[in-house]
C-alpha cells in the first residue's frame, strides 16, 4: 500500500432539507482508496452508500442538500472545486457507472456518439480518432462486431450489453477510479457473472481502482480487497474481505450474512432475518442506530459507538460489545439452527 | 420488460378463436406431466402442454401479424397440494408468462390447465371467478401492485367484497386478522400504500392474496425488489404461512439461493421450455442440464475462499430471441457441450433417476451418478 491514498473521504456529512425535517443521509463517513485497490461498500437502500459516492463526484445538485467534510483526490479537495473544475475530473479522473443502464444512456443518440462526446470533451482529438477509440473500447468490453454496433441506439442493446457500453464509456478517458453503483443489480445472474468478470479483467489490466457499491455480499466476496458496511448513513464495520466474511464484528454484518439463502451451505430451516426496519433518517436515535433491531443490545448501546479498531490490523467496527462476547454470540446469530440443534 | 406484459391486452383478440364456450373438458390422462412430484397430497394442478404466443404486428390500419414471440412453448408439470414448486430462469425465459397463464390472466394459445380436477383453461371471465378464490397471485413490484389511492384496508378488503364474502363487519374483522397474520398492525388499516416500506407493502400484497383462503398462491418474484435483510423476513413469513394454512406455492425467482430455500421441487426454464425439473436438493447436488450447471455456477458465493476456488462457467452472450428460437435444443447456441445433434433435434424431457428428476438434454451431465445410486443420503 502506498502512503498517500488516491482518494480520501474525511468525515463526509450529507443532509437534505425536506418538509418533514432534515434527512441525514450520510452522517460522517471516512474512507480511503489506494491505487489499484477495490473497495466494496455494502448496505441496504437508504444506508447512504450511493449518496456518499454521488457526493464524491459532486453529482448532487439539490439546492436543499448541504455537505460537510473533505474529499481529497490527488491532494485536491473536490468539495471546494468549481463546476468547471469538477467537470475536468469527472470521467477523466473518476468515472461512475450506475445501476440502470437504460436510464443512464441517452436514448436518442447512437452509443458511439455518446462515447465520442466524452472522449472529445477531455482530449483534443479528431472525430475520426474518437470514433476509432469508441470501437476499440466497445471491443475491449466484449461487444461483438463493435464496428457495426457502434452505430446502434441504446434500445438495440440488451441489459447486459448496455452495462458494457456504460463501462466502455466510463473507461474512455482511462480514469484512476471507477465507481460502480450497483452495476449488476438489474441483471440476471448469468449476465451478472459476465459483468463482474469484465470489471475484474479491467482492474487487472488497467490497474483502475474500483469502488463497488452493492447490497449483495456475494458480489463483493471475490472482487473487493476491502469492504465497508454501511447502516443508516454511517460505516459500522470496515476491514479486509477476509475480516468481514470470516471475522465479522458488528451484529448488523452478522444479520446480513445470516439472511442470505446460500448455495454453499446446507439449507437452514429458517433464514436468520434481521427483525424490524432501518430507522428513519429524519429521526435517528441518539445511540447505536442498529440498537432497535439488535438482539444483543445492552445499556451502553444508548450511546453512539465510535468506529474503532478493536480487533487490530485496521479492522474497524462500531459496536459496544466486548470482543470475547462477540465470538460466542456471532455463530448463533448467523446460524440460528446451531442453537436449535444444541437444545 | 417481458413481451408478455406489453402485448397482453390486445393479444387475446389476435389469437383467434379461443374456445370460450366454457365446456369443462375432461383432463387428458395421456398428456405427459413432468415427473411424479414429491408432495404427498392430491394433484392440485396439472399443466399440460401450455403454450403462449404473443403476436408481433406491423402496420397501422391493417395490423398484420408478422411474427410470434414464443413466450411459453409446450410446458407440462404437476403440482401436489402442500408443495412448493420453484420456477427459475433468466429474464425473458417465460416464467412470469407461465405463471400468468396458470392464473388465467391471459388466454392460452394451447394446452390445458386442470385445477382441482377441473379444466380452467377455457373458462370465461365469469366462470373463472369462483376459481380465483382458490388461486391467487403475489406480484413482484410492491410499488406497482397496490393502488396508491386506496387505503390498505380497502386494498385487502377488495377480494372479499368482490366475492361477496360477508357483511361489512365481518370483512372489517377479517382485514384486521389478515394484517396481523402477515405481521402488520391492524391499526395500519387506514394508511395509504406510500406510507409503507417495500417489505411492508409486499406483506400487504400477501395479505390480499390470502384474503379468500386460497389453496394455490403464485408468487412472481415476491422478494426480488426487497433488500437482503427484509427479503429474509418475507421468505420466512411465506414459509410460516404455508405451514399454518396448508398452502401450495408456485414460487418464481431468478435468485437460485432463494428458490432452493423455499422449494420442494424446482423447474428450470429456458426460452419458454422447462429444461430440467427436479426435487430441490437434487438439482443443486446433481444438475443434469448444462444450463442448470451454468446458472448454479453464476450465483455469487458470499465466502471469499470458496469463491476463489470454484471455476465459474460464464455463459457467453445473451438469451436468443424468443421470436425465432434456435432449432433443436434451444440452449445449443450458448452450450459448451453442444454437438451437431443439438442443432438438429430437440431433446425430450426424460427421467434421470427415479425420484422425478427430469431433464431435456442430449449430453446430460452427472447422468452416470443417476444410474448407479440414489444420490440422496
Amino acid at each position: 500500500m502506498t502512503a498517500e491514498p488516491l482518494l480520501e473521504v474525511r468525515d463526509l456529512k450529507v443532509s437534505f432539507r425536506t418538509d418533514d425535517g432534515i434527512v441525514r443521509a450520510v452522517g460522517g463517513v471516512s474512507l480511503t482508496l489506494s491505487e489499484g485497490e477495490t473497495l466494496g461498500i455494502v448496505g441496504e437502500s437508504g444506508s447512504g452508500k450511493s449518496v456518499t459516492m454521488m457526493s464524491v463526484m459532486r453529482l448532487i445538485n439539490d439546492p436543499n442538500a448541504s455537505f460537510e467534510g473533505e474529499v481529497l483526490y490527488k491532494g485536491r479537495d473536490l468539495m471546494k472545486l468549481s463546476q468547471d473544475q469538477i467537470r475536468g475530473i469527472r470521467g477523466a479522473g473518476i468515472a461512475m457507472i450506475f445501476q440502470d443502464p437504460m436510464t443512464s444512456l441517452n436514448p436518442v443518440y447512437r452509443v458511439g456518439w455518446q462515447i465520442e462526446e466524452q472522449v472529445r470533451e477531455h482530449e483534443k482529438i479528431s472525430k475520426q480518432a474518437a470514433h476509432a477509440r469508441a470501437i476499440e473500447l466497445l471491443t475491449a468490453v466484449g461487444i461483438p462486431q463493435a464496428g457495426d454496433r457502434v452505430n446502434d441506439y441504446p434500445h438495440q442493446f440488451s441489459g447486459g450489453m448496455r452495462q458494457r457500453v456504460m463501462i466502455a464509456m466510463a473507461l474512455s478517458c482511462s480514469p484512476d477510479i471507477l465507481i460502480a453503483d450497483e452495476p449488476t443489480t438489474a441483471l440476471d445472474v448469468t449476465i451478472q457473472a459476465q459483468i463482474l468478470g469484465l470489471i475484474r479483467k479491467l482492474k487487472d489490466e488497467f490497474g483502475t481502482a474500483v469502488v463497488l457499491i452493492t447490497h449483495d455480499l456475494g458480489v463483493v466476496a471475490d472482487l473487493a480487497d476491502r469492504i465497508a458496511v454501511m447502516y443508516a448513513g454511517r460505516i459500522i464495520e470496515q476491514g479486509t474481505r477476509r475480516d468481514i466474511f470470516y471475522d465479522p464484528q458488528h451484529p448488523y454484518t452478522w444479520g446480513l450474512l445470516g439472511s442470505i439463502a446460500r448455495l454453499d451451505r446446507p439449507k437452514p430451516r429458517r433464514l436468520a432475518a434481521i427483525p424490524g426496519l432501518p430507522p428513519s433518517l429524519l429521526h435517528l436515535p441518539e445511540g447505536c442506530a442498529f440498537g432497535a433491531r439488535c438482539g444483543h443490545r445492552f445499556a451502553l448501546c444508548d450511546q453512539r459507538p465510535d468506529l474503532l479498531d478493536k480487533v487490530g490490523g485496521g479492522h474497524l467496527d462500531a459496536c459496544h460489545l466486548d470482543i470475547g462476547q462477540k465470538r460466542e454470540l456471532r455463530e448463533t446469530t448467523i446460524h440460528p439452527e446451531l442453537i436449535e440443534e444444541a437444545t | 420488460m417481458t413481451a408478455g406484459s406489453a402485448a397482453s391486452p390486445d393479444s387475446a383478440a389476435a389469437l383467434g378463436p379461443v374456445a370460450g364456450t366454457g365446456s369443462v373438458a375432461a383432463p387428458d390422462p395421456a398428456a405427459g406431466a413432468a415427473g411424479p412430484p414429491s408432495g404427498n397430497g392430491e394433484v392440485l394442478l396439472r399443466a399440460e402442454h401450455i403454450k403462449k404466443y404473443f403476436p408481433v404486428r406491423k402496420g397501422i390500419l391493417l395490423q398484420r401479424e408478422i411474427a410470434r414471440v414464443h413466450a411459453v412453448d409446450d410446458v407440462s408439470f404437476e403440482l401436489r397440494a402442500g408443495e412448493t414448486l420453484g420456477l427459475v430462469g433468466e429474464s425473458g425465459c417465460g416464467k412470469s408468462t407461465l405463471a400468468r397463464c396458470i392464473a388465467r390472466l391471459f388466454p392460452l394459445s394451447g394446452g390445458s390447465i386442470v385445477f382441482e380436477g377441473r379444466d380452467i383453461s377455457r373458462l370465461s371471465r365469469r366462470q373463472l371467478r369462483p376459481v380465483r378464490r382458490d388461486l391467487q397471485m403475489v406480484f413482484q413490484d410492491p410499488y406497482a401492485s397496490l393502488n396508491p389511492r386506496k387505503r390498505v384496508g380497502a386494498v385487502i378488503a377488495d377480494p372479499l367484497r368482490i366475492h361477496r364474502w360477508g357483511s361489512r363487519d365481518q370483512i372489517k374483522r377479517r382485514v384486521g386478522e389478515l394484517l396481523e397474520l402477515v405481521g402488520l398492525s391492524p391499526e395500519h388499516v387506514n394508511r395509504y400504500p406510500h406510507e409503507f416500506s417495500g417489505g411492508q407493502r409486499q406483506r400487504i400484497g400477501v395479505a390480499r392474496a390470502l384474503a379468500l383462503h386460497p389453496r394455490l398462491v403464485i408468487a412472481d418474484e415476491p422478494v426480488s425488489a426487497l433488500d437482503v435483510s427484509i427479503r429474509a423476513q418475507v421468505i420466512n413469513l411465506l414459509d410460516d404461512l404455508q405451514d399454518e394454512l396448508n398452502l401450495t406455492y408456485i414460487f418464481i425467482a431468478h435468485d437460485l439461493g432463494v428458490v432452493r430455500h423455499v422449494s420442494d421441487r424446482i423447474a428450470v426454464m429456458y426460452l419458454g421450455k422447462i429444461v430440467e425439473i427436479s426435487p430441490a436438493e437434487d438439482l443443486y447436488k446433481r444438475p443434469i442440464h448444462p444450463y442448470t450447471e451454468a446458472l448454479l455456477s453464476a450465483v455469487p458465493i458470499p465466502d471469499p475462499d470458496l469463491s476463489e476456488q470454484r471455476t465459474q462457467i460464464v455463459l457467453e452472450g445473451d438469451v436468443p430471441s424468443p421470436i425465432s428460437p434456435p432449432t433443436g435444443c434451444r440452449f445449443h447456441t450458448r452450450c459448451r457441450y453442444a454437438t451437431q445433434i443439438c442443432t438438429d433435434q430437440e431433446p425430450p424431457l426424460v427421467a434421470h433417476g427415479n425420484d422425478g428428476h427430469m431433464a431435456a438434454c442430449h449430453h446430460p451431465l452427472n447422468a452416470d451418478r443417476a444410474a448407479t445410486a440414489d444420490p440422496r443420503p
